[in-house]
């Protein structure tokens, strides 16, 4: 909210300069983001008198050259001493005091004034528009002055120009700040100094209203509520035979231009000036445009109305409406009703001031995007007490500043509305700031909030009172330590201590809950005042196994040339297609976001892979052309035979375990995925030599990595899953240690060990690498980290090797198979048949062409063997050997090479 | 002197100019191959050493051991020099080799291009590092969440202007409506509803994770954001403890003895609510003294708003059914990518979010 300090300064007198303010305020909970000086740039401007107009001729728009009389000494001696002007407006007389800045006067943003040849003529100076003189924000000729304006005075000390702007961050917890009103009795507070409540002073007395402030009156409009949720008071009032020509006074205008609003005409300027310094939102209907009682009800089907800004609008059966006879004639709230509006010849009006429901115009602001002053007061909290004191407020302003008369008596609807009573042990803000504020300090504060404080005694008062009982459901008994019905530790519960009845002042709607008054009571002792307690430490258990070993895979991706990037997790249906995923696909089956960030990408990720394709073109756009992605992140997987909608449960107790089952089960899967993409070189051309491009191997290697990293081992299958190319795609299995009655594993595998899917690596479709526009062999990796992490959960500790220091005997072999028969199948082949002895095993060679026949290959190996005490003979290792390649023969057809 | 003394190879004077020769040759000995040929001409059957200690035999018996002595003496003297000057130029040779292997050590290396881990990635685990330290355990929760969970547990009931403070992009229902009751969330605070009702209490956790709003995309907002939030319930925890775990969490962050500035805010889900700002670690506060050079890190206002936090409001500890009466909790969030504009000068915040791998690789493996 931005308001003048001047206007502050009316209702509390503080002895401080603006940047004190500010600090005291942002202190208090106000922050003040600037404050900002204004008029004190402008000099040599003064409140002059027109002598004498020519209006020029041959000029392409209406020019006078006027004198201009600046002291009473020029206007005595007129016209040889007065300053000759040429002006470009016509709204003013001869006789007229205006605001003249001379030559050498400076107006707002530093413009200069001099003495200028124009129009053949000598200008001395410039009269002003409010525009000029930063006093107003429209341009409607130049600013006359009232005829008592002092003449010769300085212009800018006249209209109180000079002035600083706060702009003020208002929380929307407190609706009341959002006024004259409410800052100023913060300010009052924060510098201990008296607060005239503006919404008590001034107010008209039974000359004007026809008796006390709720004085009925049988000759205003009448009105009724027809329902009470929607509003519970309402207030008419009437001014008749008012002038629409009426202008707004400069000091009406400067102030509302000061706090950003623009100046309309005098019957809003009124309002809109009641509502900046009260909070109190009002309406002015045109009387003549009425017809019948005015109700305020909720909207019916197919009820429409044309509001203010011209747009015809479709009400919603949940709308608070002001209606007459003949329909809707205003949004409650919100705005009014194009129809009623007072016009140029409204001579009668009818003020409403009202308080309607806050969540009710909250919703409808919402609903009809339709966000004003007046609904953002309104959706904060008003005072309920103000209807009648605002509206007492403008009709006797606007009938002293626009004519006419104030009709006596209010039409005054009112709702019962039970009181707010909180409850609070008076050392409960010193329980919670940790800071021993003491009984009276307690109650003074709450005090200068406004509350009405009682001292009582009564047991322990409960900070939740609200709360349902029982508080806890039976289902929740696993969980008993946190929610066994406990007294409360400090003041045992069956003495009596010193508590608190508090009812929070009208004006403060905010205020319901003993935590809400003890936020009042801190932040006026000052946040600043409260101690710094250093932690103890605590029995932490650290990082989870998961939790590191996401680090690790991280780290080692890394390290071998991976680039970690994020991508938008955002996708189209057309991803699905240029992936070229079959129709029954479970990654079509994404979730939509309602309301996207953009039309184009309404579903969320179903694959990692797509984001990353992007992020891959992008870099490659940028020229690296030679590049390794990778990303962590979340995927999104409709559960078949979700719910639609999870339930919005209850709050005054916790949910039930079924209750928070219900809604799990509407939330989509969300496993975490790691996805790699690669492309251009793996190793770099260099001085060292030729480098190799990127290949499916390395996207293979990459899921070996991660898996070391997890310390998962691998089963790697040739499979064929789109993206990837039909002859280069790898599934990556897990391998789980069988457990009986282990139902989750979704590999085969029946009784031995059991494989989890948990990825798939290998060279890309080439028709998606051109769906995508990627460089021809991008490779990618997508694996689930959520499998792998579930795999590594079930691995125990490990187990140390038993280190032989017996030398180590080697034997080459190498085997002959068909094309088609996985390396994987003769390597694992050669370690079941070669047995204990064997350390380990290497493919050092693959070797295709004639020597070995058409559709077979070589595969050589190097056999390392060693015993654990003892050296090995020759004997030994040769049948190692040949029991190693008799396996392989037997499980893949190896023949030994000749 | 004597025709016969001047014959004995064995005297004295014969035996010292052998050895003199002999010691002459092997010091002018520049390679192993003239050093060979010293060895044969002095040490060699022929050699007149060799030849003195042949004739010592035929001395008379009162001279031999005389003799055997001077002349065993010089030979013992002529090997030493040999091996000595053997040793000296099999170093040289060897040395002269390495010489000839030299090679350009400083040639680049870069054979496979480097990697790297995402700065987000990286301050989100540095900062868990740093209250894990303190006793905190990591929590984490989906990032599709129910609407429950994101607003009303925690006290943002629907149609409260703070929901309006947060753009909500809401998953479609039935009809593509947003009905859902399913939201992308907005803060990491549904995981604090999820510890209270799941972990045993006294509970310390921080739950950083990836967050989402409405918001157009540009310098300093992204729609797709990353927060951490810190929760802590126990029995008797207070404004003065909060504020301590913060102390503790900058000066741990960004050095000793940093002070911490605490105003109040609002936020739903905590009342007493605030914002702490710490004293810039650059300037420390001298950017916004008169006369002060300027800090583009602190803008020269000398503090640096780090932080959201406050207590848990009681109506959230109901929610999810901890006895408000008998405990406390206090709670902070703070933005990652606004951490990395703190701690690491990223001035546009899209730099986090495009994938450019020049952003990422700048900041290596560690943060």
């Amino acid at each position: 909210m931005r308001v003048p300090l001047s206007w502050l300064r009316e209702y509390a007198q503080v002895p401080a300069d603006a940047a004190e303010v500010a600090r005291r305020l942002t202190a208090a909970g106000l922050e003040v983001e600037s404050a900002e000086p204004v008029g004190h740039d402008i000099g040599g401007v003064v409140v002059a008198q027109v002598l004498s107009i020519e209006e020029l001729t041959g000029t392409r728009k209406p020019i006078r050259y006027c004198r201009v009389a600046a002291s009473r000494r020029q206007l005595d001696e007129a016209p040889a001493g007065a300053s000759a002007v040429i002006c470009g407006a016509t709204n003013f007389a001869v006789g007229d005091r205006v605001a003249l800045a001379l030559p050498g006067a400076v107006l707002p943003g530093g413009v200069e004034i001099g003495t200028r040849k124009t129009y053949g003529h000598l200008s001395e100076g410039m009269i002003c528009s409010a525009v000029e003189l930063a006093a107003g924000d429209e341009y409607a000729g130049i600013l006359v002055l009232p005829p008592d304006a002092p003449l010769g005075e300085d212009f800018a000390s006249y209209a109180g120009l000079r002035d600083e702007v706060l702009d003020i961050a208002v929380t929307p917890d407190r609706g009341y700040a959002v006024s004259v009103r409410g800052l100023a009795r913060e300010l009052a507070t924060a510098f201990a100094v008296p607060f005239t409540d503006p919404a008590d002073a001034g107010l008209p007395g039974p000359g004007v209203l026809g008796g006390p402030l709720d004085h009925a009156g049988p000759d205003v409009w009448p009105a009724s509520i027809a329902d009470p949720t929607a509003c519970d008071r309402f207030v008419l009032r009437e001014v008749r035979g008012f002038s629409a020509e009426a202008p707004t006074p400069l000091w009406l205008q400067v102030r509302l231009a000061r706090s950003g609003v623009r100046a309309v005409s005098l019957a809003v300027d009124v309002t809109n000036y009641l509502m900046l310094e009260l909070g109190q939102p009002l309406h002015a209907f045109d009387r003549s445009k009425l017809s019948g009682e005015i109700v305020v009800r909720r909207a019916r089907p197919g009820e429409r109305l044309e509001t203010l800004d011209h747009v015809a609008r479709t009400l919603d059966p949940d709308d608070i409406l002001i209606t007459d006879s003949s329909g809707p004639i205003s949004m409650a709230g919100t705005m009014g009703g194009l129809a009623t509006e007072i016009d140029q010849a409204s001579t009668d009006l009818v003020i409403e001031a009202a308080h309607f429901s806050a969540e009710g115009t909250a919703k409808m602001s919402r609903r009809h995007r339709l966000h004003t002053e007046a609904s953002y007061r309104f959706e904060r909290g008003v005072d309920r007490e103000l209807p009648l004191r605002a509206s007492a407020k403008a009709v006797a302003m606007l009938a002293s500043l626009g004519g006419g008369r104030v009709v006596p008596g209010a039409i005054h609807v009112s709702v019962d509305v039970p009181p707010v009573l909180i409850s609070m042990a008076a050392h409960y803000p010193d329980r919670v700031a940790g800071v021993a504020y003491g009984r009276d300090t307690v109650v003074r504060r709450l005090r200068e909030v406004g509350c009405a404080v009682r001292e009582t005694r009564i047991p322990a008062p409960t900070v939740a009172p609200w709360r349902a009982s029982p508080p806890e459901p039976p289902e929740l008994s696993e969980l008993s330590e946190l929610s066994e019905p406990s007294e409360p530790s400090e003041p045992p519960a069956q003495v009596p201590v010193s508590a608190l009845e508090v009812t929070p002042p009208s004006w403060r709607s905010d205020l319901t809950d003993p935590a809400d008054l003890a936020e009042e009571v801190i932040r006026l002792e000052g946040y600043a005042d409260i101690p710094v307690r250093m932690p103890r430490a605590l029995a932490g258990r650290g990082l989870t196994r998961r939790q590191r070993l996401r680090g690790s895979v991280g780290r080692a991706l890394a390290e071998t040339g991976y680039v970690e990037v994020l991508s938008s997790p955002f996708g189209s249906g057309a991803d699905a297609d240029l992936l070229g995923l079959p129709p029954e696909d479970l990654r079509r089956n994404a979730a939509a976001v309602a309301n996207p960030l953009a039309d184009d990408e309404p579903l969320l990720r179903t694959t990692m892979l797509p984001g990353l394709f992007r992020v891959l073109a992008r870099n490659i756009g940028l020229g690296f052309a030679d590049v390794a992605l990778f990303e962590t992140g979340l995927v999104f997987r409709p559960r078949p035979g979700a719910p639609d909608s999870a339930p919005i449960l209850p709050v005054d107790r916790a949910p039930t375990v079924a209750e928070l089952a219900s809604l799990e089960a509407a939330l989509p899967d969300q496993p975490l995925r790691l996805a790699a993409v690669l492309a251009g070189a793996r190793e770099l051309d260099g001085w060292w030599g030729a480098g190799r491009p990127a290949s499916w191997a390395d996207a293979v290697q990459a899921a070996r990595a991660v898996a070391r990293a997890c310390r998962v081992p691998l089963d790697i299958r040739a499979e064929r899953y789109p993206p990837w190319h039909p002859g280069r795609c790898a599934a990556i299995y897990a391998r789980v240690a069988a457990e009986p009655g282990d139902g989750s594993g979704n590999g085969s595998g029946n009784g031995g060990p059991r494989q989890w899917l948990a990825g798939h690596a290998g060279e890309l479709d080439p028709r998606v690498v051109g769906a995508f526009g990627l460089p021809a062999r991008t490779c990618a990796v997508e694996l689930d980290l959520s499998v792998l992490l579930t795999a590594a959960d079930g691995i125990g500790p490990v187990q140390a090797p038993q280190l032989s220091t017996y030398p180590l005997a080697t034997q080459d072999v190498a085997l002959v198979v068909g094309a088609d028969v996985p390396a994987a199948a003769v390597e694992s082949a050669l370690v079941a048949g070669a047995g204990d002895l064997l350390e380990d095993l290497r493919l050092f060679d693959v070797y295709t062409g004639s020597q070995v026949g058409e559709r077979r290959k070589s595969l050589a190996y190097t056999l390392r063997f060693r015993a654990p005490d003892r050296t090995l003979t020759v004997a030994e290792t040769t049948a190692a050997r040949d029991a190693a390649v008799a396996e392989a023969a037997r499980r893949t057809g190896a023949v030994p090479r000749s | 002197m004597s025709a016969q003394a001047e014959q004995d190879p064995t005297a004295p004077d014969e035996v010292a100019r052998a050895l003199a020769d002999a010691l002459a040759d092997i010091a002018a000995a520049g390679t192993l191959g003239e050093l060979k040929a010293a060895r044969v001409a002095h040490d060699g059957d022929r050699a007149p050493l060799a030849l003195a200690s042949a004739h010592i035999g035929a001395l008379p018996g009162a001279e031999r051991a005389e003799a055997g002595r001077r002349v065993g003496a010089a030979r013992a003297r002529l090997r030493e020099a040999l091996r000595a000057r053997q040793a000296e130029l099999e170093a040289e040779r060897d040395r002269q080799v390495l010489l000839t292997e030299t090679a350009d050590v400083t040639l680049p290396g870069g054979r496979v291009l480097p990697g790297a881990r995402h700065p987000v990635t990286m301050l989100a685990d540095r900062l868990s590092d740093v209250f894990v330290a303190m006793g905190y355990e990591v929590a984490e929760g989906p990032e599709v969440e129910a609407e429950w969970y994101n607003f009303d547990a925690l006290n943002i009931p629907p149609d409260h202007p703070a929901r309006e403070m947060q753009d909500t992009l809401f998953i479609a229902g039935k009809n593509g409506t947003s009905a859902s009751g399913i939201v992308l969330r907005t803060h990491t605070s549904p995981v604090q509803i999820r510890s209270m009702l799941t972990r045993p209490l006294p509970l310390y956790v921080v739950s950083p994770g990836k967050c989402f709003r409405n918001e157009a995309l540009d310098a300093t907002h992204s729609p797709v954001f990353h927060q951490i939030e810190g929760l802590a319930v126990d029995e008797g925890l207070t404004m003065a403890d909060l504020r301590g775990a913060i102390q503790a969490f900058v000066e741990a962050m960004f050095g000793e003895g940093l002070r911490t500035r605490f105003r109040p805010d609002y936020f739903p889900f905590t009342e007493p609510s605030g914002d702490v700002a710490m004293e810039c670690h650059v300037c420390r506060g001298a950017s916004a003294e008169p006369g002060g050079d300027p800090c583009r890190v602190c803008k020269s206002q000398g503090w640096i708003e780090i932080a959201g936090c406050g207590m848990v409001n009681p109506r959230v500890l109901v929610a999810c059914g901890i006895d408000p009466d008998r405990y406390t909790g206090f709670a902070f969030g703070l933005g990652i990518e606004r951490g990395l504009m703190i701690a690491h000068g990223v001035t546009d915040i899209r730099d986090t979010m495009e994938g450019d791998v020049r952003f990422s690789r700048a900041f290596g493996t560690e943060i």
